[in-house]
């Protein structure tokens, strides 16, 4: 090690960053963190599609040793489940129409995708009665006339408290004719990116779209525009009601897998503290 | 006419469990044809190719010519019963506990006297049918039953001690979504079982008939998923010291073979239902099982797989689960072996030919229906017998498996 790597890492950091002062401001509690993240659980739904297709595995997980016999002094496991299982990040390779885009896949998203600033738009009063919901343009505007225009490159959150229903069966609300749960419908999602440049689409529900979003046109609408503008999802989310309807900082950074068409991954939000 | 049994009460909650014990094991390799064809539910003896003599006990040559051509094959089971004892006293365990026993000399039609365990409802001088079972060593005994079948007779106990009858028993069906799982739940309601926990595995896929079987008292919705084993080690503590016999219904078909159907994720998910699940259950409520196999009307008797054919020989139609099927049927002969020597709970194997449900739509007929399958369990249960071929599919299959194993591959 030479002395001006060592000088380096004993200098005092320099006062009067963003950055230091963001620690100070999480320290004091100023900054809290909000966990967005639903438990990888064996139980935790995953979505479902006819059986003649392939499946997302669901979490699964398997003791290597419990400091017994199989490894004396260390307690760990093994696990597997799919790209899209649990809380997780939807890259634009996911769906057909961002196939072709450039960075597309979790391994070479840009880093700077990975923190952004989010709007939550609180659908949960119109959810509660009405799992299907759809979020409109008229919806939008109206949240913006009390809220202010949503600044470009930002997640888009919708709280629906979805993510308070019993698991998995209100959670998937399965009937019939398929699933019944909240989402944006085939129009605002194209105008989210074209009017408002928005990064991505963030949910409660097992998927970014509605229930019901194969009967839209086009089918899936918030998978079909978003990624075929090179832009990204978030789904299975929780605590979206302890966010402020703008102002929150949001990481989320999926693993980096190869090809990756996307991620479990841990959401975390930095958000002023209440008042 | 037979006492019928009367429900078992409440088990007493401080009083020692009774332990297994074993019926003598010890079989020559000859005599193992016994077995054999006890396992199959048939009754058949040595008979002799060159003077027609029926053989017993099962020997190297013939008693009368001393050929060496002599052939299983199934005999005349009828007899007369010479002479009855009823022991009062035995230095071995297992007869001990179940004194005092039945047992006389039987004269066959076929020929030879043999010594068979007696029903009760026989009487020296009667006609009676012979009849081949597995005891609790896995081993083939014979019992004397009346030639007519007489009231309540399967609740005699030395029926008892050879069959796994649901009547009183508490039974999980591993996955009641199933179409065969349906089957077998009402089957088993029919059939006198105490209670029936029926396996949920998909709690939001709504089913109209699960939920009408439901509405029956004795059925017990379990939130069970075999490939979860957080789930099947939660259910197994719950209501693992209450399963006298498992059925596992839970099964992954897909179509497509292997050389052109490049998916390990079926192969996978194949593997993990039906081989993984298997063991999943077996290392959970297997255990408890064996530790309740003496224990008393409503001991743990009895683990059914629900197999293919085609765990035999390969359909490469539908190869990758064929390859999990014969996956299956390795699991369930090394816990037929280990079940033996840890107390008795027998494991029964039931194939099934294609079976007339939604992953067979376009396999022509005869195709099994699932009720069929789930009478075929019943009958296996109370008969005792542990290798059921159902339909005319699987027992045609059966034969020429027997008969020519590589012309049967050839042909698949």
């Amino acid at each position: 090690m030479t002395t001006t790597e060592t000088d380096k890492k004993t200098a005092p950091p320099a006062t009067g960053t963003a950055l230091v002062q963001l620690m100070s401001e999480l320290a004091s509690g100023k900054i809290t963190i909000v966990d967005l993240t639903e438990t990888l659980t064996p139980e935790f739904p995953t979505i479902v599609l006819p059986p003649e297709f392939g499946q997302a595995w669901p979490f699964r997980i398997e003791e290597i040793s419990h400091y017994d016999e199989r490894g004396p002094a260390w307690y760990w496991n093994n696990f597997s489940m799919s790209e899209h299982t649990g809380t997780h990040f939807d890259a634009p390779v996911h769906w057909v129409s961002g196939k072709d885009q450039p960075d597309n896949t979790v391994d070479t998203i840009p880093l700077n995708a990975f923190i952004a600033q989010a709007c939550v738009l609180d659908c949960s009063a119109e959810s509660r009665d009405n799992p299907d919901f759809l979020l409109t343009i008229d919806f939008v505007e109206q949240w913006e006339a009390k809220h202010g225009r949503i600044p470009p490159r930002s997640w888009v959150f919708m709280r629906t408290d979805w993510s308070r229903r019993d698991k998995p069966v209100e959670y998937l609300n399965m009937r019939e004719d398929g699933a019944h749960s909240p989402g944006p419908d085939a129009q605002v999602v194209p105008w989210l990116v074209k009017e408002r440049d928005a990064h991505g689409f963030g949910t409660e529900s097992v998927g970014t779209d509605t229930g019901q979003a194969q009967h839209l046109d086009p089918p899936f609408p918030c998978h079909y525009f978003m990624h075929g503008n090179n832009r990204y999802g978030l789904q299975c989310m929780t605590n979206l009601d302890r966010l402020p309807p703008t102002g929150a900082v949001i990481f989320a950074a999926p693993l980096k897998i190869r090809r990756g068409s996307g991620s479990p991954l841990r959401v975390l939000a930095l958000t002023p503290a209440a008042a | 006419m037979t006492e019928p049994l009367t429900r078992p009460p409440r088990k007493n909650p401080v009083a020692r469990t009774r332990q297994a014990t074993r019926p003598p094991a010890p079989r020559s390799r000859r005599a193992l044809g016994l077995t054999a064809a006890a396992a199959l539910g048939r009754f058949e003896l040595q008979v002799c190719q060159d003077c027609n003599t029926t053989q017993y006990p099962p020997r190297e040559v013939c008693g009368h010519c001393l050929s060496e051509r002599l052939r299983w094959q199934p005999v005349d089971a009828s007899g007369r019963l010479l002479a009855l004892t009823v022991l009062s006293h035995s230095n071995d365990l297992y007869f001990r506990e179940r004194l005092p026993w039945r047992i006389g000399s039987v004269e066959m039609a076929a020929g030879p006297t043999v010594v068979a365990h007696v029903h009760g409802d026989c009487k020296e001088g009667d006609t009676v049918r012979l009849s081949l079972k597995l005891d609790r060593s896995g081993q083939a005994v014979m019992i004397a039953l009346p030639q007519e079948a007489t009231p309540n007779m399967e609740d005699d106990k030395t029926l008892r001690e050879t069959s796994c009858d649901p009547k009183f028993r508490r039974v999980l069906v591993t996955d009641g979504k199933t179409a065969v799982g349906l089957a077998v739940i009402q089957a088993l309601l029919d059939a006198g079982a105490t209670t029936v926990f029926a396996g949920d595995p998909e709690t939001w896929r709504r089913s109209a008939q699960f939920d009408a079987l439901c509405e029956d008292p004795r059925v017990l919705v379990q939130d069970l998923n075999i490939t979860d084993g957080d789930s099947v080690e939660r259910i197994s503590r719950s209501i693992g010291g209450k399963v006298d016999i498992l059925i596992n219904t839970a099964d992954y078909q897909r179509e497509g073979g292997i050389l052109f159907n490049r998916d390990m994720n079926k192969a996978r998910e194949a593997l993990d239902v039906n081989c993984m699940g298997l063991i999943r259950l077996a290392q959970h409520f297997g255990p408890a099982m064996a530790g309740r196999a003496a224990d008393g009307i409503n001991n743990a008797v009895a683990w059914v797989n629900v197999l293919s054919i085609y765990a035999h020989a390969n359909l490469p139609a539908q190869g990758l689960w064929a390859m999990s099927q014969a996956a299956a049927l390795s699991v369930s002969q090394c816990l037929r072996q280990e079940f033996l020597h840890a107390g008795g709970v027998r494991v029964v194997n039931v194939f099934s030919g294609p079976l007339d449900h939604e992953w067979e739509q376009r396999t022509p007929p005869p195709r099994v229906a699932p009720r069929a399958v789930a009478a075929a369990i019943v009958k296996a249960l109370r008969e005792g017998s542990e290798d059921v071929y159902v339909g005319d599919v699987a027992q045609e299959f059966l034969a020429r498996w027997r008969d020519n194993p590589k012309g049967l591959e050839r042909e698949l």
